[in-house]
């Protein structure tokens, strides 16, 4: 690289910059905040959920994940499938309708919108006529049913959005067959609920809002049947032999109804159409959602949502599953978005084998085959957030042997999970898999640690290590989920893990570091805690000691107003197999930890708070060194913590959000007069924009030592380098302020055999004050061959080229605004690369990497990436510290999402986009993960069609050749309608037909084969 | 700039109740001779001096040595000019205008130089006409500027003039733009102004268009940006060290300017259009702005109308100098860097009852011991380049450099090495 440069090859550098570094947002893990909406195809085994942001993801086997955004940022608030097929549609808050498909292109699928659509009423008719309230997508994959709030029935077909108008189910047709003495007739309300006949395609039932319901017929064009409900209607369900409609209703109850009641006589009608309010006597919220799904032996499952009573658990959110004799109220802890049920058989019509629960924040599984009805792990749209990730530390290439036994520790921690395999597992993963072993771990605001498999696509949870247990708090340890008494009613059973509120605030993990090599893991909290915690198979019973560290060093005139120091347990802790702490020291004052660093090797770990820093010798259990950074003049560094205050306030604010949640949750979408919230919208507009009109303005001013926090401790470093003379190495610590100072300490260990009992000692070696005065964020050593030290105990495993100790090393220091090198050991400035001088950007996150050649195996080089405050990411190269490239990858205005942003040593990151979601980032050619998978069309069009129309017998046949013609012409129609009306989607057509072709030469390969 | 005044000196009651100076030199009213009242403290004295002739300064501060029996102490000499400000004499030249302007009296206010410096003001003596009636001294419309002007404006002693700020490339910027150089460097003085959005309007071929834009919100009183009088409020702010700001966020806008705080050149659209700077041999006035910039460094603006000592100018400084790199005010070469193998050490045991640490400022207490330190090594301070530049930021750093090195006296403390400078910072 050298050579290049002196020579002036510009261009082939250029190259080079293209073959290490590419930028890709590659894959989103977790839970997709605010979700509006489900749906399940299970025909292709996929699961799709709609957000509030108009984004819209789907699932498949592990490994398979699609997503879309629509154009529109508006609340998907339906997702249906098309049944067998692989379109779907998806129904906005602004009352479009959008069709997705899955398109195969070079062998992988993309998720895709091909088109979009808008009831147009007629001309003058008010905007509630044609405001969709209900979508039936009918069996035979050609029509869509759009219910509207005007209570009309619009039949469009699909693929291509044609309105049929001649078969639309006009409010008028129906109400002049209701019968005369139906007290609602005169004002049937919006429909509510549209389902098909499971055993005759052609018959639909109409739900109203005032709770009729009509038996319609779509060939013959006339009502069938009418049922006279008179409670305000929530849900429908058709029984799987077609012979009841389950109805369910706002005051809690829901009722059964026999279908083709002529022919019945007077007394079984009597018998069937049986009423039930659950959780009666009382009144009761609305049940808004029923399900009823029979067994091949015994009696049905029944499923609905809602309608407990409402003044004792009008809270809760539940879903009660009934069969035989059980009878429980599964207990969520958010609001419940949706639910479906996947039953076992090839064309999913066997008994109900796992029911999936979508709550606001997570997504529940429930095997319902399993004794005790145990919940399912989910491999992935895990919540990150059940309780909030307070920071977090990747870990690139795990050795083999600590990734089991993480995996071993996890797994007895997650006994009380289902043993049955992942049941939705359509689509095929076809990346290659992982090259190494990667963790993420993120700490969390209850004193967790969660450990993460980053692998691959799908963001696993390993291992949850809580630090709680060290401490006394105030929750009683027996307070858990069990608490529900026998014979309780109703039967509340809680599941689901997101549960954000925490004990004690002073819990919360601000720093992480663990090794590797040795398994040896450190954590700090907001309470100046760090633990330093070591791997073990077994369970044991511990004492852990604190030892207190005062970092002020008997500095007068303090008066710590913060919190106080967390309780520790003095009598024996039981710890389960796992990370067991081994070591507590208790910094004082207890302010929140602000930098941590780890060294296995040497058993040394080193912690910094806004008041200073300290060297802790684990292994002799003994203070090393202590350092106060803190300016005497100032006062918010010494008064206490801010993140106090602001855990409150966020507690505060999240116990208020439950309670609007709630509120909210009450009424349903359609109530919501769209006029209203349009005004509601533009008086919030209007007041934003008065907001960004006050005037705002910033004082420009040199940084002085008198700042606020010049002394917290912003990074620390351990390295084994030349900080004396040029021919002794000697291990050193180095620590970085905020106010642009850096201390160096020059450590002295004993030798191995007197590790244990001669002290090691520290000893000032170099302070560097920087003129700019900028936070120090990072420090890094540069071997003699210009690349960064390599991690302790990784020379010692094999894993790395041993650092170069014949040439001089440099000493890289990096603060918020710029990039200077120093020579070693006598520290002169070499070079620097100025940031914010230049443009503005401050550096927030910064990281070591590795990018390798995507063209040659062996050419790889070590550089320096960071993100800036204006949300870009740089490269810059070492050791002559020179700008490579740079991408904008977040919102400068998401500044949760750039604080939580972390590096890995390969070229990748993450960051938060939501409190549940990380974004997969990528700036490497060679390391990249992302999905790569295949979603085919189910193979048999027809012959579900056929085994769905067995029942009805010999028509069944002519129907489908029937439906084979009318697939032909509607595919002839759909040509038309777009050629004539929408060269977007023509265009769309020819763009794709290469595609097209590909998938379908594909699928023929494969049915051959098969 | 110091702007610190110091009425005490002059006070004109405290001035007539005092007795007849003892000796009195005898006055003629010649024209030859000029009236001498020179004044040391509380004491006049009262002689004559010839107008032409009369040797230079250095014979002239003997002379008022001798008569005020002050020999030994170093002074420094002022003299009321005929608007009544108090100027300096330090140099035969504007001892010769002193002599040449007086009135028929000279009257001399001589004061140690030691303490806090003096206030030289353009009318600092004006508030003496009514106890004295010295009305003679000023013409009646002097047609100054000044004379009206409410605020005084100040004049620092000469050995306190350094440049602070400067307009430059005037050459190549459009004449509506002014490129302000602010010297930051050792003056503890604020900066001192604030930015704001806003909206700007510019005119392109496409018609006026409306653009975001970054304002001079507020300029702070006594604050270098003020005392400049090249920077005002609601000038539009269009470059940071020649690099444009259009399309920036206020800010990115404001960390610019603090990373450049110690050499900010911005380049600002004046909210006032009147006073610009046009071209060479213009002798438009700054307004009411008299900028004290003592070294008008392009020579083109700075019209006094006041005679000011301080009309000796830089060289023009180029354009380039507001390019990156800029090795004059590079802070590469500010950074403190200490390097010593024994700073203090941490000793556990001792750790809660010494003070190991002095901060900021906390000056290092003296004192040698001795040391039982592992291998002697070079001790070094490094501190390349602008001393002058640091000096202003850090006090404690001064202490370091200016020869002081002091050693912490840790009795307790016997691991320092024997030969180690002890630094802390």
């Amino acid at each position: 690289m050298k050579r290049f440069r002196r020579h002036g090859h510009e261009s082939h550098r250029d190259r080079l910059k293209q073959e290490l570094f590419q930028f890709s947002k590659t894959v989103e893990h977790g839970f997709p905040h605010q979700p509006s909406a489900l749906g399940y195809s299970p025909s292709l085994h996929l699961l799709a959920i709609g957000t509030r942001s108009g984004a819209i993801k789907l699932y498949g086997a592990p490994g398979v994940e699609f997503m879309g955004l629509h154009d529109e940022n508006a609340a998907v608030t339906q997702v249906h499938f098309m049944p067998h097929q692989v379109e779907m549609v998806t129904l906005l808050d602004d009352n479009s309708l959008h069709m997705w498909t899955l398109r195969a292109h070079k062998g992988l699928s993309e998720l895709l919108e091909i088109g979009r659509f808008m009831l147009t009423g007629p001309p003058g008719a008010p905007p509630s006529v044609t405001r969709v309230t209900a979508v039936l997508a009918h069996s035979s994959g050609e029509l869509l049913l759009l219910g509207t709030e005007g209570g009309h029935v619009f039949v469009v077909e699909v693929p291509g959005f044609r309105e049929l108008e001649e078969r639309n189910i006009s409010l008028d047709q129906v109400s002049n067959s209701v019968p005369d003495d139906y007290i609602g007739r005169r004002n049937l309300e919006h429909v509510e609920a549209l389902h098909e006949n499971p055993t005759n395609p052609s018959q639909v039932v109409i739900g109203y809002g005032r709770g009729l319901m009509v038996i319609w017929d779509l060939e013959k064009q006339c009502a069938i049947q009418h049922i006279p409900a008179t409670q305000q209607l929530e849900s429908v369900c058709w029984t799987e032999d077609g012979s009841y409609i389950l109805s369910s209703h706002s005051d809690g109850s829901y009722c059964r109804w026999r279908v083709g009641g002529q022919d019945e006589t007077e007394e079984e009608e009597e018998e069937e159409e049986k009423s039930d309010i659950p959780y009666g006597h009382f009144p009761c919220k609305a049940i808004t959602k029923i399900v009823q799904l029979p067994t091949t032996e015994g009696p049905p499952f029944l499923l609905f949502s809602g309608g407990m009573p409402r003044a004792s658990y009008g809270d809760r959110h539940c879903i009660t599953v009934i069969h035989r004799k059980i009878h429980v109220a599964l207990d969520f802890t958010s609001r419940i978005i949706d639910f479906f049920v996947i039953r076992d058989g090839p064309e999913h019509t066997g008994d109900p084998s796992v029911l999936l629960v979508l709550v606001e924040e997570e997504l529940v599984v429930v095997d319902l085959q399993t004794e005790g009805w145990p919940v399912i792990q989910t491999p992935y749209l895990v919540p990150l957030h059940s309780s909030a990730i307070t920071c977090s530390q990747h870990v690139s290439a795990i050795p083999l042997k600590l990734w089991e036994r993480i995996i071993a520790a996890g797994k007895l921690q997650n006994m009380h999970y289902s043993d049955k395999p992942w049941p939705i597992i359509g689509g095929k993963n076809l990346a290659p898999d992982p090259a190494q072993r990667d963790l993420l771990l993120t700490g969390h605001e209850d004193g967790t640690v969660r450990f993460w498999d980053a692998s691959g696509v799908c963001l696993y949870p390993l291992y949850k290590l809580s630090t709680a247990p060290v401490f006394h708090t105030d929750a009683d340890p027996n307070d858990n989920m069990n608490q529900s008494a026998e014979g309780e009613w109703p039967p509340f059973r809680k599941v689901g893990c997101f549960d954000p509120y925490s004990d004690d605030p002073r819990l919360g993990i601000q720093k992480i570091h663990l090794c590797k090599y040795s398994g040896y893991l450190t954590v700090a909290g907001t309470a100046g805690q760090i633990l330093v915690l070591e791997l073990n198979d077994e369970s044991a019973e511990q004492t852990v000691e604190a030892k207190v560290v005062d970092l002020l060093q008997g500095q007068e005139g303090f008066r710590w107003k913060g919190h106080t120091q967390l309780d520790v347990r003095e009598e024996p802790v039981q710890f389960p197999p796992g990370f067991q702490p081994f070591t507590l020291v208790q910094c004082q004052p207890p302010a929140v930890v602000t930098a941590l660093s780890l060294h296995s090797e040497w058993k040394l770990v080193a912690f910094g708070t806004s008041h200073g820093f300290g060297l802790y010798d684990y292994q002799q259990k003994n203070t090393v060194l202590i350092k106060c950074t803190l300016n005497p003049s100032d006062q918010l560094a010494l008064e206490g913590p801010l993140s106090r205050v602001k855990s409150i306030k966020k507690s505060l604010r999240q116990s208020f959000r439950r309670i609007r949640r709630s509120r909210v949750s009450l009424r349903k979408h359609h109530v919501n007069n769209p006029t209203k919230l349009q005004e509601a919208n533009a008086r919030l507009e209007a007041e934003l924009a008065e907001m960004e009109l006050a005037p705002v303005q910033r004082k420009i001013e040199a940084r002085s030592s008198d700042d606020s926090f010049t002394g917290l401790v912003r990074t620390l470093y351990f390295a084994d380098t030349f900080l004396s003379d040029s021919s002794h190495n000697t291990p050193s610590l180095w620590a970085g302020t905020n106010g642009g100072a850096v201390y160096a300490y020059m450590l002295r260990l004993p030798t191995v055999e007197h590790r244990a009992d001669e002290p090691v000692t520290a000893q000032p070696a170099k302070e560097i004050q920087l003129m700019h005065r900028a936070p120090v964020v990072g420090v890094v050593v540069l071997d003699g061959h210009g690349a960064p030290l390599p991690e302790p105990l990784e020379v010692a495993h094999d894993l790395a080229r041993s650092p170069d100790m014949h040439g001089s090393h440099n000493l890289v220091v990096i603060s918020e605004e710029q990039f200077k090198v120093f020579t070693l050991p006598k520290v002169s400035s070499k070079m620097k690369l100025k940031l914010t001088a230049v443009d503005g950007s401050r550096v927030r996150r910064v990281g070591v990497a590795w990018f390798g050649s995507n063209r040659t195996e062996d050419y790889a080089e070590s550089a320096l990436v960071f993100l800036t405050n204006q949300g870009d990411v740089h490269v810059v190269s070492l050791p002559h510290v020179k700008m490579q490239v740079h991408y904008p990858c977040i919102r400068r205005e998401d500044v949760s999402g750039i604080a939580s942003c972390v590096f890995t040593k390969h070229g990748q990151g993450f960051y938060l986009i939501s409190p549940s979601e990380f974004e997969r980032f990528s700036l490497s050619t060679r390391f990249l993960v992302e999905p790569r998978c295949l979603v085919e069309a189910p193979l048999h069009l027809g012959s579900s069609n056929q085994h769905r129309a067995e029942p009805d017998g010999a028509t069944s046949a002519h129907r489908t050749t029937q439906h084979r013609e009318d697939a032909e012409s509607a595919a002839r129609c759909v040509m038309e309608h777009a050629l004539l009306n929408d060269e977007q989607v023509l265009q769309e057509i020819q763009k794709s037909l290469e595609g097209d072709q590909m998938s379908f030469l594909e699928n023929n390969v494969k049915k051959a084969v098969v | 700039m110091v702007s610190s005044a110091e009425p005490n000196r002059t006070e004109p009651s405290r001035m007539s109740r005092l007795p007849p100076p003892q000796r009195k030199t005898p006055v003629r009213m010649t024209e030859t001779m000029v009236e001498v009242k020179s004044k040391f403290e509380a004491e006049y004295r009262r002689f004559g001096l010839k107008r032409n002739g009369s040797g230079g300064f250095q014979e002239f501060y003997r002379l008022l040595q001798t008569i005020h029996h002050i020999h030994g102490v170093d002074l420094l000499l002022g003299y009321a000019d005929i608007h009544g400000d108090l100027l300096p004499i330090n140099n035969d030249e504007n001892f010769h205008k002193a002599v040449s302007s007086a009135n028929p009296l000279l009257r001399i206010i001589i004061t140690k130089r030691e303490g806090e410096p003096i206030v030289y003001g353009t009318n600092s003596l004006q508030r003496r006409r009514k106890g004295l009636s010295l009305t003679g001294l000023r013409p009646t419309g002097s047609g100054t500027i000044n004379s009206k002007n409410k605020s005084s404006l100040l004049i620092g002693p000469p050995q306190n003039f350094r440049q602070i700020s400067s307009i430059i490339d005037v050459d190549i910027l459009p004449e509506t733009h002014r490129r302000v150089r602010l010297h930051k460097h050792g003056t503890k003085k604020p900066l001192g102004f604030y930015i704001r959005d806003g909206v700007s309007v510019r005119v392109t071929p496409q018609g006026v268009e409306k653009v975001p834009g970054v304002f001079i919100s507020r300029l702070v009183r006594g604050g270098l940006a003020e005392s400049t009088g090249l920077l005002a409020v609601n000038d539009e702010i269009l470059e940071v060290n020649g690099i444009d700001v259009a399309g920036k966020s206020l800010d990115q806008v404001t960390d610019m300017m603090v990373a450049n705080s110690h050499n900010l050149i911005v380049t600002v659209k004046p909210a006032n259009q009147r006073n610009n700077v046009v071209h060479r041999g213009s002798k438009n006035s700054m307004g009411n702005s008299g900028s004290v910039d003592s070294a008008g460094s392009t020579g083109s603006v700075l019209s006094h109308d006041s005679p000011s000592p301080a009309s000796q100018s830089n060289p023009i400084t180029a354009s380039s100098s507001i390019a990156e790199g800029d090795s004059e005010d590079d802070d590469d070469d500010g950074d403190i860097i200490l390097e010593n193998e024994c700073l203090t050490v941490y000793n556990p045991q001792t750790a809660n009852k010494r003070d190991s640490v002095n901060l900021n400022g906390e000056l290092s207490r003296g004192g040698t011991h001795p040391s039982n330190m592992g291998r002697p090594l070079p001790q070094s301070v490094s501190l390349p380049g602008s001393i002058g530049a640091s000096l202003g930021y850090s006090a404690h750093a001064t202490s370091g450099h200016n020869g002081s090195l002091t050693r912490t006296a840790s009795s307790s403390q016997d691991s320092i090495k024997e030969d180690g400078t002890e630094l802390t910072l």
